[in-house]
């Protein structure tokens, strides 16, 4: 068979990949690479070629065309490696006979199976969103509707202001509509930000013209004869809007398991070989409820860094080579109309551990250091862009910080002083 | 024979030259805030490190990368970030456990070391041999692999 450049002999392991995200396509050109390929399929319900959900903001503000939102850029990249990308959606599996179910009425034998569904968007529970023109922004399809809808000088009102709300406001400001966002939390960003950060991102973005409505509840959303809609709000004057985009956050996609005896909780629950509770049957990404690097809990942490890594790990013990992941570290980082914010791990802090701080709420500068003991454990940072992965390096490696802690302490800012000489003390002793 | 940068803190006398030259190749203008190589002062400037990606083989900027805008030259072995596909949206930056790829807010992509495609500037510049360009068998890399191999977080054991 053509296109199967590593198929071993004597093997014709059936790996299917469900989910054409980052965490499925890494994890199929692994397998690949690794050269136990066997079959690998990887299904797709989108008409698109593999792309990132990630880009979408970057296309709705016209830095990109569609073709920039693609995962891979190569040519014929998927067929080289031996991939087949088949557009298709599982409607059941049958985990005892090792079969999926598809929509298109066929059924798909596997040997090892990747759960890599992703998830998607939910809505709260409130009249009038089901209108049309209440928007979500997941899909490419979403973002072509969006930019159908949304034109210069409209009024639109982003529900939510989570890290998804927040990315597409910068998108949605790109396109010069009037924005205000409505957001229930106390604050913006809520599950990467503290309310110093917070506050500071909605001063940023009322500053830039952006009507930025916290601790505020919709209670529905109804359509006038004219077309517009009315969002009514809890104990605030009701606002009218051309368009709603709705951002109320995100759940795993499980939905198609049910019965199927994979454990599910928040997500697919897996061990730290990324194996569900069903053998040969493993799950990566968004939809994954992998161990949390910091809590030793399950977790789902929906941002790229952690798909990758799951998808990478997920195929080598697919592939026989078993290989155990620490865990996965949160970490956001978000652009709100050039102000840029950075988060890590236990970003609010532990129980009894220090708290560095350095805020200057003028300059819109802010950096938060979170121990336990002389270890950093968690950060925040407000308007830092240079050498911000060193924060990920003390974190990820718990080095202590002995005397820099106290340096640290009296100065957040000598992060990367405390780094150099850190890392570079641990170099000698090892050398 | 691929080759890689290797600095010796000792012999720098944080003079910036390795700045200038980098912002110069790559801004077009003498902007060290731009550099892609850093100088860091410690005991009030008796002693400086300068700093830059070792384009480690664990690539954390790539495997984060979204829309596969860097990639690695297989003839430098440098990781380069392809201006054309990077829409900025930093998570490299936060990947990289080296801090060592960082955004550029007047262009809205992020900015690494690129070896100068095989023409390191800063090496080139460094007057006193505190950075030079040699073959990557060279054994005083291996203390830099090292320093890079300890932060290497992404597996614990191998059953």
């Amino acid at each position: 068979m053509a296109g199967i450049p590593f198929f071993v002999e004597g093997t014709t392991m059936n790996h299917v990949i469900v989910g054409a995200g980052p965490a499925g396509v890494i994890a199929s050109e692994t397998l690949s690479r690794m050269g136990h390929g066997g079959r690998i399929t990887v299904l797709s319900d989108e008409p698109e070629p593999p792309y990132s959900r990630m880009a979408i903001p970057y296309l709705l503000a016209e830095n990109i065309d569609e073709e920039g939102t693609c995962l891979r850029h190569t040519d014929g990249h998927y067929d080289g490696l031996g991939i087949t990308v088949k557009h298709d959606s599982v409607t059941a599996i049958d985990a005892a006979a090792k079969s999926l179910s598809l929509a298109s009425g066929v059924s798909l034998a596997f040997d090892r199976l990747l759960l890599a569904t992703g998830a998607h968007p939910i809505r709260p529970p409130i009249p009038g969103m089901d209108l049309e023109k209440v928007m979500s922004c997941w899909t490419l399809a979403d973002a072509r509707r969006i930019m159908e809808h949304a034109k210069p000088g409209d009024n639109v009102v982003l529900m939510g202001a989570g890290f998804i709300g927040c990315i597409i406001l910068e998108a949605l400001v790109a396109r010069q509509v009037n924005l205000t966002v409505i957001e229930m939390a106390d604050r913006m960003v809520a599950r990467m930000m503290d309310r110093t950060g917070g506050d500071m991102i909605a001063a940023w973005c009322r500053e830039k013209g952006v009507d930025v409505h916290v601790s505020t509840r919709v209670n529905g959303v109804s359509r006038n004869s004219d077309g517009s809609l009315t969002l009514d709000l809890e104990g605030k004057a009701p606002v009218s809007a051309d368009l709603v985009v709705c951002a109320t956050g995100v759940a795993s996609n499980t939905g198609f398991l049910e019965g199927s005896g994979i454990e599910t909780d928040i997500g697919v629950m897996v061990d730290e070989h990324l194996e569900t509770s069903v053998p040969g049957i493993y799950a990566a990404g968004d939809v994954a409820a992998g161990f949390d690097f910091m809590t030793g809990g399950h977790d789902v942490h929906a941002i790229q860094p952690t798909a990758s890594e799951h998808g990478r790990i997920a195929a080598l013990n697919m592939a026989g080579n078993r290989t155990a992941y620490r865990g996965s570290l949160v970490m956001n980082t978000l652009n709100t109309l050039g102000l840029i914010s950075t988060s890590y791990g236990l970003w609010d802090g532990v129980e009894g551990g220090d708290v560095a701080t350095a805020a200057d709420a003028r300059a819109y500068r802010y950096l938060r250091l979170n121990f336990r003991d002389d270890v950093l454990v968690g950060c925040l940072a407000l308007g830092l862009t240079q050498h911000v992965g060193v924060l990920r390096g003390l974190i990820q490696t718990k080095t202590p910080l002995g005397k820099w802690k106290d340096v640290l302490m009296a100065d957040p800012h000598q992060i990367m002083s405390a780094y150099l000489a850190t890392a570079q003390d641990a170099s000698r002793r090892a050398a | 024979m691929q080759k890689s940068l290797l600095i010796d803190p000792d012999k720098c006398t944080s003079c910036l030259q390795c700045e200038m030259a980098c912002s110069f190749e790559h801004e077009g203008s003498f902007n060290p805030a731009r550099s892609r190589i850093k100088i860091f002062e410690f005991e009030h400037g008796k002693r400086a490190v300068p700093y830059t990606c070792t384009q480690c083989a664990e690539a954390w900027c790539v495997h984060a990368c979204p829309v596969e805008a860097l990639v690695r030259n297989p003839v430098t072995g440098a990781v380069e970030v392809k201006d054309d596909v990077c829409v900025g949206c930093k998570v490299c930056t936060i990947a990289c456990p080296f801090g060592t790829v960082n955004y550029n807010p007047d262009t809205g992509k992020v900015i690494k070391c690129d070896l100068c495609h095989g023409d390191p500037k800063c090496a080139e510049a460094c007057p006193t041999d505190a950075i030079v360009y040699v073959d990557s068998s060279w054994t005083g890399l291996d203390r830099m692999r090292r320093w890079a191999g300890h932060v290497d977080t992404n597996q614990s054991a191998k059953a």
